[in-house]
Formats: structure tokens, sequence, C-alpha cells
């Protein structure tokens, strides 16, 4: 009996029909490597031009508001007003532009884009701050971007409250030494990114918009092309299971997936001293799983339409609206509800959380169960409908 | 001369394509209408018909790539609505465009396709070298494919899809745009594997090439309209030439 049972399971997985079929796949595999390193357009666009994409987006795709054009209107000419104008020149946000004097000039350079932020100091600035312990000041700031605006309010804000409180210290030590004012200061403690690295952030997403693009592209153009030149036809009258010859096609670029994110980890620790907190064996686990998704999507994609040019637009089109949505440049939490619930459904914001939460948290497998379990659902679901879909009879 | 009953088709051994009221529709428009014949084992039989007539349709639902809309048809005795796969073991395919990879090497192909068709390493070893031999390739072996003269792929082709030793080989214009040196050369490779016994099915727009055919079915509409040696199908027509016998078709 005993004997039996080790015999039948040798023959499963040793019997010569499973070894024809790894066999066969094995054809494949060889075939487009030796395709995909033959062509000496298509190498560059895989591994150069992603890597070029992490330097210059890394850096470039910052939410910090720098160099903000400040421009003020000085109608008190005080010493507590150029006081406060020097607290803007000395700040690393500002760059202090022009002194207007009137404000039909100002809101003309307003109107050209010259400056970005008013600051009009009233002419009674320094008697009201002094006599009544309040003034009023006027800030104008151009909102066509409206998050942008918001962030130069609260540094202006911060500012001339910086600024004010040292006017009150300075007049209470004046008055009465017994009633100093009792201040409150919050001192915040930024956990898993201390020094508030927008860099940090970004670059694990980044390197998520990589891996994705890329695989998507790569795979659903593949089949597609195989499609035009008329080759697809000489595969399908072979005897070539259609789980084969899927097998063969995706695990290429499977492999240039993983590769993918193994240079772009090594880069972001050499260039961008990005953490890697968590395991790397994790990370890689979660990305083998991930990259199921996107090459079945686009071996989906690529069975319904005829071109390349078709295949392009509409892995463009998912690849736009899944990265708008996965929370890489703006957080979920803001979104409305339905566009929250519509998010569900997309593969890259579990990539985006897990990224973010392995490299910069150092998460463990527990916490990204949730994460891992629906990205492997939909693993399933997407390669089922892709193999469901490709059909060597019509 | 009586037609011979269903039963007795089926169970005539020397047929190795059997096709019966075989149709294909795309919505409202026939393009293979009712067609019914046989290829007998080792024949050379000749596909003709104009352009569009429903030529490169009728052999899609034969070789497994396209599914009959009605009728019955058996290749090598696989059917083709419930084996497709089976006969795609058995049968080799050459189609109109031209369809090895021209980014790989002569070797690479061949390597390729024996490798899909479940030829052992040894064996497609022996194969390459054999093909190329045959062939006179043995100076661009490790040549790209792209970069070789239409009439050498072509023949490169045909030695591939036959690299599986199959039953049955369909060609679909496999001499369209070559030179007549390659073209004759072409035709002595399809005897040669003719006299090994492979069956052919070919498709043609050269009536010359229609004249080497043991058999010939011309193609008018999606009709089969006529079936015979091209010798009684000239004398039925009272001809002197295959070339008159498809004009007075063709032009119905």
């Amino acid at each position: 009996m005993r004997k039996d049972y080790y015999k039948n399971l040798y023959s499963l997985f040793y019997s010569p029909y499973s070894f024809k079929i790894m066999r066969t796949i094995l054809f494949i595999i060889q075939k487009e490597f030796k395709q995909i390193f033959r062509n000496k357009g298509m190498l560059p666009i895989i591994f150069v031009l992603p890597l070029l994409q992490l330097v210059i987006l890394s850096n470039a795709a910052t939410f910090e508001v720098k160099n903000i054009k400040f421009s003020y209107i000085d109608s008190n000419h005080s010493m507590s007003s150029r006081a406060l104008i020097e607290k803007f020149q000395a700040s690393t946000y500002f760059n202090v532009l022009t002194d207007f004097p009137s404000e039909v000039l100002a809101s003309s350079a307003m109107l050209k884009g010259e400056v970005d932020v008013v600051l009009n100091i009233p002419a009674h600035f320094e008697r009201d701050l002094q006599k009544e312990k309040k003034a009023k000041l006027g800030i104008t700031i151009n909102a066509i971007d409206g998050a942008a605006a918001g962030v130069t309010n609260v540094y202006i804000s911060q500012i001339i409250q910086s600024y004010n409180k040292n006017i009150q210290t300075d007049l209470m030590q004046f008055s009465d030494m017994q009633i100093r004012p009792v201040n409150i200061e919050t001192i915040p403690l930024f956990w898993y990114n201390e020094t508030l690295n927008y860099k940090t952030f970004m670059v694990p997403g980044i390197l998520v918009l990589l891996v994705t693009m890329i695989t998507l592209f790569l795979s659903g153009m593949n089949i597609v092309r195989e499609k035009e030149i008329g080759t697809l036809e000489q595969i399908n009258v072979t005897p070539i299971k259609k789980s084969q010859f899927i097998i063969g096609k995706l695990f290429p670029f499977w492999a240039i997936g993983m590769g993918l994110l193994t240079i772009g980890l090594i880069l972001a620790r050499l260039i961008f001293d990005v953490p890697m907190v968590g395991s790397v064996i994790l990370m890689y686990s979660y990305t083998s799983i991930f990259i199921l998704v996107i090459l079945g999507m686009g071996l989906f994609i690529s069975n319904f339409t005829d071109t390349q040019q078709q295949a392009m637009f509409i892995a463009w089109f998912f690849v736009v609206i899944f990265i708008l949505m996965s929370g890489l440049f703006t957080p979920i939490e803001s979104m409305p509800k339905w566009a929250q619930n519509i998010t569900e459904f997309n593969p890259i914001k579990y990539f985006v959380e897990v990224m973010r939460m392995v490299m910069l948290k150092g998460s463990g497998f527990m916490d990204i169960l949730p994460q891992l379990i629906k990205t492997l659902i939909y693993a399933i679901i997407m390669n089922g409908l892709a193999v469901w879909s490709y059909k060597k009879t019509t | 001369m009586r037609f011979p009953l269903p039963w007795e088709v089926n169970m005539n051994k020397n047929n190795v394509i059997q096709a019966e009221g075989l149709t294909k529709m795309f919505g409202d428009f026939t393009a293979v209408n009712a067609i019914t014949f046989e290829v007998k084992k080792g024949e050379i039989f000749g596909f003709l018909g104009a352009n569009g007539a429903g030529k490169t349709t009728a052999m899609k639902m034969l070789i497994g790539i396209s599914t009959p809309t009605s009728g019955t048809a058996k290749v090598a005795g696989f059917d083709v609505f419930t084996q497709a796969e089976d006969i795609k073991r058995n049968i080799g395919y050459m189609s109109q465009k031209f369809a090895l990879y021209d980014d790989l090497t002569v070797k690479e192909n061949i390597t390729f396709f024996g490798g899909i068709y479940g030829l052992s390493r040894v064996r497609i070893k022996e194969k390459t070298k054999e093909l190329i031999a045959d062939l006179g390739l043995e100076e661009v072996a490790n040549q790209l494919v792209g970069s070789l003269p239409l009439g050498w792929k072509q023949k490169l082709s045909f030695s591939v899809a036959l690299i599986h030793e199959p039953k049955i080989v369909f060609l679909d214009e496999p001499t369209g745009g070559v030179d007549p040196i390659t073209r004759r050369q072409f035709w002595e490779m399809i005897y040669r594997a003719s006299h090994q016994g492979t069956t052919i099915f070919v498709t043609t727009h050269y009536m010359d090439e229609a004249e080497y055919c043991d058999r010939v079915s011309i193609m008018v509409n999606g009709k089969i309209e006529a079936l015979n040696t091209p010798k009684k199908l000239k004398e039925q027509f009272g001809v002197q030439s295959m070339n008159d016998v498809f004009l007075k078709l063709a032009r119905g």
C-alpha cells in the first residue's frame, strides 16, 4: 500500500507527462527571453527609463511648498513692520521679491503671476500693536492651486505667530514680571519618518508605479504583437496547452518585474537613503503575487485587442486611474466616500500600502495579511479571466 | 457510379480529411457554404478559388482554429468540433502570412517549434541538422530569419511545418510572391513530402501549380463548384488548361 502511495506520488510529479508540460513551458520562456534581450529598442525602455523616472520623480514629486514668491506693501515703515518682513526673509520657504508702493500695483503683479503672496501692513500697525496689543494684517494668496495655498497660509500664520509671541513676551517684561503668560507649546513627534523627508515617503510609492507600468505594458503588448505579426496563429495550430503558453509567456515578465523591484530597492537605498525597516523576503513575496495580478490584467487586455495601439490605450487608461486612486500622490482618506469604495478594487493601492508599511514601518506578515489576501484573490480572478478569454479556436 | 453512403465513407481508412456540409457564417454572410469533399491519404489536394472565395476560412476550420457553424468534418480521424487539439498534433500548417519569428535565428525557430510540438532535445538537434542541410541553409543557420529573402523563408516555414512529421500538411498560398525557380524547388519539396506519405492540402493562385496536384477543387462564393483530377476537369469543361477551367468557373 505504502509503496504504491509513493509510487503514485512520484509519478504525479515526475511522470513523462508533467515533464513534457514543463519542457514546453521552458521552450517558450527561452524564446521570450531571447526576443526581449535581442530587442535593442526595448531593453532601455525596460531597464533604463524606469530608473530615470525613479530618480527624477522622487526628487520632483514633492508636496513641500517652497520658493513662494512673496511681496509686501509696507505702509507703516516702522521698526515692527521691518522686523516682521525680516522674519519672512529669514524663512527658507519664502523668496521675498518686491516691495510694492500701492495695492493696485501689487494686485496687477499677482494677476501676471509674478507673485504668490502679498502681505499688506497697514499704516498704524506698530501703534495698534503696542497700544491695543493686536493689529491687523492683510494677506492675499494666489489660490489657483488650493492645496499649495493652504500650505502657504499655514507657513505665513506660523511666522506671524512666532513674531507676535516675541512681541508679547517683550511687552510682558515691561509691565509686570508676575503675570507671565503660560506658553503651551506642542512638540510633535514624527514616527517612521522622523525628519519628514518627502523622498522617504515617495520613493517606495514611485517604485510601485514603475514595477506596475512596465509589467503591464510589456505583457499587454506582447501577445497582441504576436497577433499582429501572425505568429499567434501559428502557435494556435500547435497542440500546445493554453496554460503552458500563458505561463511561458508571462514568466519572463514576472522575472523582469522582480528584477526591477530589486534594482529599485538598491537605488532607493543608495541614492535616497530610504530605509528598509521590514523584511525584504516579505516584500518580495508580496510583490511576486502582485505582479501576477498585473500580468493577468495585461494578458486579459491583449486578448480583447487586435493591435498594440489599442492595447496601449486601454492599459494606459487603467494605469492612470489606478495610480491616481492609489494613495500614491493624494491620500485616499481625503477622497469622497464613493471614490474610497472604488479604491478597494485597486490593486496598486494595496501595493503602495504594503510597500510603505514594510519599508518604512517594518510591518510584518500579520500586518499586511489583509492586503495580501485581497491581492491573491485579485490574482486568481485576473489570471482566471485571462486564461478563459484566450481562445485557440474562434 | 453511386455516391458512398455516410457510414461507408467513415469506414474508409484511406480518407484523411472528410468534410460534409461544412459551413461557416459570419453574421449573415456565409463564407463557406456547405462544402463536402474528402482527401485521400498521401494525396496532393489542390484547393483553388478566387480571392474571397472562402478557401482560407475553410482551411481554418479543418486545422481547428475556427469552429464551423454547421456540418461535420474529420481530419486525421478526429472531429473538428470536439477534438481540435488532437487534430493539431497530427497536422502541419503554413499560413499565407510568414509566421516564423523574424527576431530569432533559423536554428532558434526550428528549436522553438520542435520544442512546442514535443520533440526531444536530441531529436530537435538531429532535425535541425537534417533540415538545414536539405535546405542548404548552413551559411545562414545562425542568422536572424528576418534577414533572409522571402523564398528561403517560405522553404524554411514549410520544413518547420513538417518538423513533427504530421499526417497532413496544410499550405495556404505557399508560393505567393516567390520567384519561379524557388517555386519549382518548393514543389519538389512538396513532392518529396508526398512520397514519404504526407498528405498535402494546398491553396494556390498559380494554375500551373494546380496541374501538379492529384486532385483539384475549385471554390466559388463559398461553394465547391468542381472537384476532380486536373485532366478530368479539363475534359469536363472542354478546355486546354487549368487556367481556362478556373476562368470558366470563377466568372460563372
